[in-house]
């Protein structure tokens, strides 16, 4: 194996070079495309080399920015081979296996689709699975069948791998049903519930019995303190909870996580009770991998962003503030943070290229009604810039403060010409969307493309 | 005038964005002047179903469909007197194959349905995912394009005869061979097309309205004013061209 890896890799290592001499983008996952056609079993091999073992992340809502933050609190003790730029199947894993040659520890977000292959490859030390949430039908397929894989991923890891699950969420709390090493996290701050299940919530039927669920706290879609009051399955007891949650707008939020070993505060600069959960999430699996509290305080207050999902991008005067939607929870909590402060203009880009979703009905479960209102104008764009106006009209906006400006660019500068100096012109992206605009952005000097990015 | 919408199992089958239907059936509802007024159906509530013009049904995951499939059964009667009294109805996608005589699973296994529309659904082997669009001819003589999304495992075999909803011009349809989707059985219509359909295929919103109406005032289905619909179009093209480009490719 030895000398024929080592000539794989190379060759892969050079193919990436190649692509983004030739301008291909980042050449994220063609060095692992190459490698993983040379030889799917390279991985495992090279998985093995990495003397701290590998940790694996995954999740409908929140893998890249959880992992991000693992990266931060786990980065100043090992040197990590990590999937930063977000290629989550396992030709993108293959790329970094390659790459960080020197790397100790394997971390990793996993595709929800990928995992039991990833599983049964990369024999995790720890995993951490954090949520199951309706997303891109078309892609996955109904929720019930990533249950289905989740549960013969879990079948397959080794018995002394640590499992950490987020309790919150029946199926994904009940995968830690049967193993031996498990954390559960979750959220303790019924003053954060929501008074009500959202409309679009899942698996808000008991997975025992199809009883409705009664809800103690629902912090965000179905995740929170649920209980069956038929057969009594309920949330498990956490082993680490995220407490005392004070939210501060679109800007930070802090609270304390409460672990077996103790307490810690936490300030991070990211908005949204769903950064809390990513925090928590983040913390139960380094604190499973070895860190100490203090590495997750430093680590998480130290955390600014992953790739596109938060960021604030200053330009002539104004701040253009990036938040990833993809989803109907995810697009829920974007919204949540705003209703604190909306902002007076807001654009909304919905493309339908297949890591966006191909199927645009999602965007009729996202519970725009409270925010419009409060709105003063609304712009939305992409290329189903039309079907998202349709939404939003039929939401409650006049026409006379909609806009549908399907050309991204002009949208920006709308957006931009309506703003006051000096303050936030919010943007909600989905995916493609976020990358067509970090591309404008780049291109004006705004932003650096994302594979020449800090690594902590 | 008043249009009665009885929605069933909202809770449950709200997969497919069901809401966004309803919210557009009221919106131009209103617009005429007219006040749609939406109740919600749940398991075991027993409110008489010919006393409703409109009748909805969702779709939703496999889990939840199991969950409102044998309440629903029960109700068979009801929905076939109601259909045959001139109340209204539009189904989708998993709406759609419970109204069947039956779903066959890939175990083997019948699940009976409500038996309003004539026809089986067999569980396939491969999900028919992508843009649809079909030709509709629900008026004599008046053909119209409907532009939607389609998502299912499940073969839907209409019986010889039966009439569909339209001719598939680009996308699976019912089964991914006979070119037909959809079912219409007098004023009931069932589809496998969600996306919502009815925000980017107003005319259709607009037939179920007049059937809705004609059930409310026990007379014959009427002209709705037009609306101007100009966001509605460009959302209907931007549709279309995606079903004739992408469509029914697996």
């Amino acid at each position: 194996m030895g000398v024929r890896l080592e000539t794989e890799a190379l060759v892969a290592r050079g193919v990436g070079a190649l692509s983004r001499a030739a301008g291909r983008g980042g050449g994220t996952t063609l060095p692992g495309k190459l490698l993983w056609k040379l030889d799917p079993g390279a991985i495992d091999a090279l998985a093995r080399r990495l003397p701290q073992g590998v940790a694996l992340v995954s999740a409908t809502n929140g893998k890249t920015t959880t992992t991000a933050m693992a990266a931060r609190i786990l980065g100043s003790r090992a040197r990590l081979a990590w999937n930063q730029s977000g290629a989550n199947l396992l030709s993108g894993l293959a790329s970094e296996l390659v790459t960080a040659r020197h790397a100790e520890l394997g971390l990793f977000e996993v595709d929800e689709g990928a995992l039991p292959e990833a599983t049964a490859r990369l024999r995790p030390r720890v995993m951490a699975l954090s949520n199951l949430f309706r997303d891109q039908l078309d892609r996955y397929g109904e929720l019930e069948l990533v249950a289905e894989r989740w549960r013969a991923a879990v079948s397959v890891l080794p018995v002394e791998t640590t499992l950490v699950v987020n309790a919150d969420d029946p199926i994904v709390g009940s995968l830690a049903d049967d193993r031996v090493h498990a954390l559960r996290f979750g959220l303790d701050d019924p003053r954060q519930a929501r008074p009500a299940l959202q409309h679009a919530a899942d698996s808000k039927y008991c997975i025992r019995c199809g009883t409705p669920y009664e809800y103690e706290a629902a912090y965000v879609g179905h995740l929170g303190d649920y209980s069956c009051p038929a057969c009594g399955h309920a949330r498990s007891r956490l082993d680490v909870a995220a407490r005392d949650i004070e939210l501060r707008g679109l800007h930070a939020s802090r609270f304390r996580i409460e672990s077996p070993t103790g307490a810690v505060d936490v300030e991070l600069s990211l908005p949204g009770l769903y950064n809390v959960y990513n925090a928590t999430a983040a913390a139960s699996l380094s604190l499973a991998l070895g860190a100490t509290l203090d590495d997750v305080r430093g680590g998480l207050e130290a955390f600014s962003a992953a790739f596109g999902r938060f960021e604030r991008i200053p330009t002539g005067g104004r701040t253009v503030v990036v938040l990833l939607v993809k989803n109907p929870a995810g697009a829920n909590e974007v919204l949540r943070t705003l209703e604190t402060g909306v902002p007076p203009v807001l654009v909304l880009a919905l493309n339908d290229a297949i890591a966006d979703g191909q199927d645009v009905s999602w965007i009729w479960d996202v519970d725009f009604e409270p925010l419009l209102p409060h709105v003063a104008n609304v712009i939305v764009s992409g290329e189903r810039a039309a079907e998202l106006g349709l939404r939003l009209l039929y939401g409650g906006l006049s026409e006379e403060r909609l806009e549908v400006e399907p050309s991204l660019e002009r949208a920006l500068d709308h957006g931009l010409a309506l703003v006051e100096a000096g303050t936030d012109l919010v943007v909600l992206p989905t995916y493609t969307a976020m990358l067509a605009l970090r591309e404008i952005l780049a291109a004006r000097g705004l932003v650096r493309p994302y594979w020449e990015g800090e690594r902590p | 005038m008043r249009i009665s919408v009885g929605h069933l199992y909202p809770g449950y089958l709200n997969i497919y964005a069901d809401r966004g239907n309803i919210a557009v059936l009221e919106r131009r509802a209103a617009l005429r002047g007219h006040a749609l007024e939406v109740r919600p159906i749940g398991i075991g509530e027993q409110p008489d179903l010919a006393g409703f013009d409109l009748l909805y049904v969702g779709g939703g995951q496999d889990r939840e469909q199991a969950l409102v499939a044998p309440d629903l059964v029960e109700r068979a009667e009801a929905i076939q007197s109601a259909n045959a009294s001139g109340v209204a109805l539009l189904a989708v996608c998993g709406g759609y194959q419970l109204l069947g005589r039956s779903y066959r699973g890939r175990d083997g296994s019948v699940m009976p349905g409500v038996g309003l529309f004539p026809h089986e659904t067999v569980a396939g082997t491969a999900r028919m995912i992508g843009d649809v669009l079909l030709e509709c001819e629900l008026e004599d003589g008046e053909t119209r394009e409907l532009a939607g999304f389609e998502n299912h495992i499940g073969r839907t075999l209409l019986d010889p005869g039966a009439a569909p909803l339209g001719r598939v011009l680009f996308g699976f349809g019912n089964d991914g061979e006979s070119g037909l989707e959809g079912c219409r059985v007098g004023r009931a219509i069932g589809t496998y097309l969600h996306g919502p359909l009815l925000p980017r295929n107003p005319w259709l919103a607009d037939w179920l309205l007049a059937q809705a109406l004609a059930h409310s005032s026990n007379g014959e289905p009427i002209t709705l004013e037009p609306l101007a619909d100009r966001l509605e179009a460009s959302a209907f093209r931007v549709a279309a061209e995606r079903a004739r480009k992408r469509g029914g490719q697996r």
